[in-house]
């Protein structure tokens, strides 16, 4: 009994996108692990020539000159420990990682990661704020500001092109809590146009709601430069925007809604190439 | 961002015949289903063609085109995740048309389409909560608008 009904809970979850197989839980689980899509891909596929060009040469990408700026405050001493990034983790692209042995590398493509102080998830930006309150003793930049923005940028950069991996699906894994509570968001109707993410980037993925060519609405390009926005925003930003434009009261960012989306969002574009900062319309 | 949208909800309330917006929620019309169609007008008011195709067409409102493809050539991009509206009236009664407004999802679950003349859905925004998308006479005028799409 018990049995039946949590894969019948899971089906709902799950909502059309998946077929599930035998009613163990055993191999639910492993059905759940399974892609969501038969084919995963980046929204640099649907992106336009221009925003796709740009984005390929750091050059013409307008996010670098926000990156070039948290290349300086890496290296300037802050807070009461008067210590830099660089003091401890070394250069940005240091794969040895400084005298903490800490690269930035990889960072990326493996976050969000488990923070055992939380009990949950932590992305790049909360884990760059956690550095300067807690190892530089300093007041931490503000989500979604340049400074943070910039950091950010460049600390995925050191990842582009690894593949995004994360195994937060696994009954095991400390993330899976979150995983679990992002699926559930993930399907799950909202807003005055009563949609769920799924709606838009699963059902509908490649085609076109009116001039926009919908992608699978995945986060390997973040963070990423918008033309609309004039500037560069963090994944927490497009998930407020997606909200919005729905008619949905969003999130803050940070907060433990936005970083289970973002912990189940990484499982389903698992393997794709780290892109951040992309370059989008 | 916000001035449009306070806008939009003032627009709304007015068309609604009430004053202020925000404040209370519209008077909703109530409405019988019958074997998955809606037979009665919900206002009893004949609709209003002309507006019915600008409704469809207010990305604020009907944003109809989002969605599909319809035969009004002087809109750029009409989107493609629904089916073209195209001859409609050959394949849907005006009770069916009625039911697929109102609320989609009693004839089919999974359904992209928004409920236009639904309140209740999960965290909406403040400024359109217990709102309907559409009026009950503005579902009418689309639904007359529809019915010559033959
Ligand atoms: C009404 C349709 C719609 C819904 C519902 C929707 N989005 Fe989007 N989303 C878009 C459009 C349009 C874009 C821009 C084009 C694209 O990349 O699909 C976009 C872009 C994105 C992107 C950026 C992809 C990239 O490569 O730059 C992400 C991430 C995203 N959405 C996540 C979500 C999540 C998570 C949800 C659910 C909370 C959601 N979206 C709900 C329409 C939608
Ligand atoms: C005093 C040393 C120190 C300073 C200064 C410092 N960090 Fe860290 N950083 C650490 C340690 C130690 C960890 C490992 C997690 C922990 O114990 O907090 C870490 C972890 C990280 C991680 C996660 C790495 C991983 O693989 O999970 C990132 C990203 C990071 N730091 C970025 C920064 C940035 C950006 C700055 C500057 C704003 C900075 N750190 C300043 C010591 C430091
Ligand atoms: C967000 C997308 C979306 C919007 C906006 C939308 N629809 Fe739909 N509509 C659909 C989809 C998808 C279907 C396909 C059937 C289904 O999913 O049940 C559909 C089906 C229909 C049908 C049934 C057509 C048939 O041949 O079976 C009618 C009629 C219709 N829509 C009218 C409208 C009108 C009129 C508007 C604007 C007031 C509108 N729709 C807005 C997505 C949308």
């Amino acid at each position: 009994m018990h049995k039946v009904k949590s894969v019948t809970a899971m089906a709902v979850l799950l909502g059309a996108g998946l077929a599930l197989g035998a009613c163990t839980t055993e191999s639910t689980t492993k059905d759940v692990m399974k892609h969501p899509y038969k084919e995963v891909w980046s929204g640099y596929s649907t992106a336009t020539p221009e925003t796709r060009a740009m984005q390929d040469d750091d050059f013409a990408n307008p996010y670098m000159p926000y990156v070039d700026a948290a290349a300086e405050l890496w290296d300037t001493p802050a807070g009461e420990a008067k210590k830099s990034c660089a003091d401890c983790h070394g250069a940005p692209d240091d794969a040895k990682g400084g005298s903490m042995g800490i690269p930035m590398k990889g960072v990326g493509a493996k976050y969000p990661a488990y923070d055992p102080e939380s009990h949950g998830p932590i992305n790049v930006e909360l884990r760059i704020q956690k550095c300067q309150t807690d190892h530089q003793k300093a007041k931490p930049f503000k989500y979604e500001s340049d400074e943070l923005l910039g950091m950010t940028g460049l600390v995925v950069m050191q990842s582009r092109g690894m593949k995004r991996e994360t195994k937060a699906a696994e009954q095991s894994d400390p993330l899976y809590p979150a995983w679990l509570q992002g699926k559930a968001f993930y399907y799950q109707r909202r807003g005055q146009l009563d949609l769920a993410c799924k709606h838009c980037h699963e059902d509908n993925a490649a085609i076109l709601v009116r001039a926009e060519l919908l992608s699978q609405g995945q986060s390997n390009g973040f963070p990423t430069y918008r033309l609309k926005w004039q500037k560069p925003g963090s994944l927490h930003r497009r998930f407020r925007g997606c909200n919005n434009n729905i008619r949905s009261e969003p999130y803050a960012y940070g907060s433990d809604e936005y970083l289970a989306l973002e912990t189940y969002l990484a499982w389903r574009g698992r393997g794709l190439p780290i892109e951040g900062p992309s370059v989008r319309k | 961002m916000k001035h449009k949208k306070i806008i939009s909800a003032v627009v709304g309330a007015a068309v609604a015949g009430t004053i202020g917006f925000g404040a209370h929620a519209n008077e909703m019309v109530k409405y019988e289903v019958v074997d998955g169609t809606i037979p009665q007008s919900l206002t009893g008011v004949a609709g209003d063609v002309a507006n019915g195709k600008k409704v469809a067409i207010n990305r604020k409102k009907g944003n109809c085109l989002a969605c599909h493809t319809m035969p009004i050539p002087e809109e750029q991009f009409h989107g493609l995740t629904g089916p073209s509206l195209e001859g409609v009236a050959e394949r849907m009664n005006e009770a069916e048309l009625r039911m697929r407004l109102v609320d989609p999802k009693v004839v089919a679950y999974d359904t992209m389409m928004p409920s236009f003349y639904r309140t209740g859905q999960h965290r909406v925004l403040k400024d359109f909560e217990g709102k309907t998308i559409l009026e009950a006479q503005e579902i009418e005028d689309v639904i007359a608008y529809l019915r010559t799409l033959k």
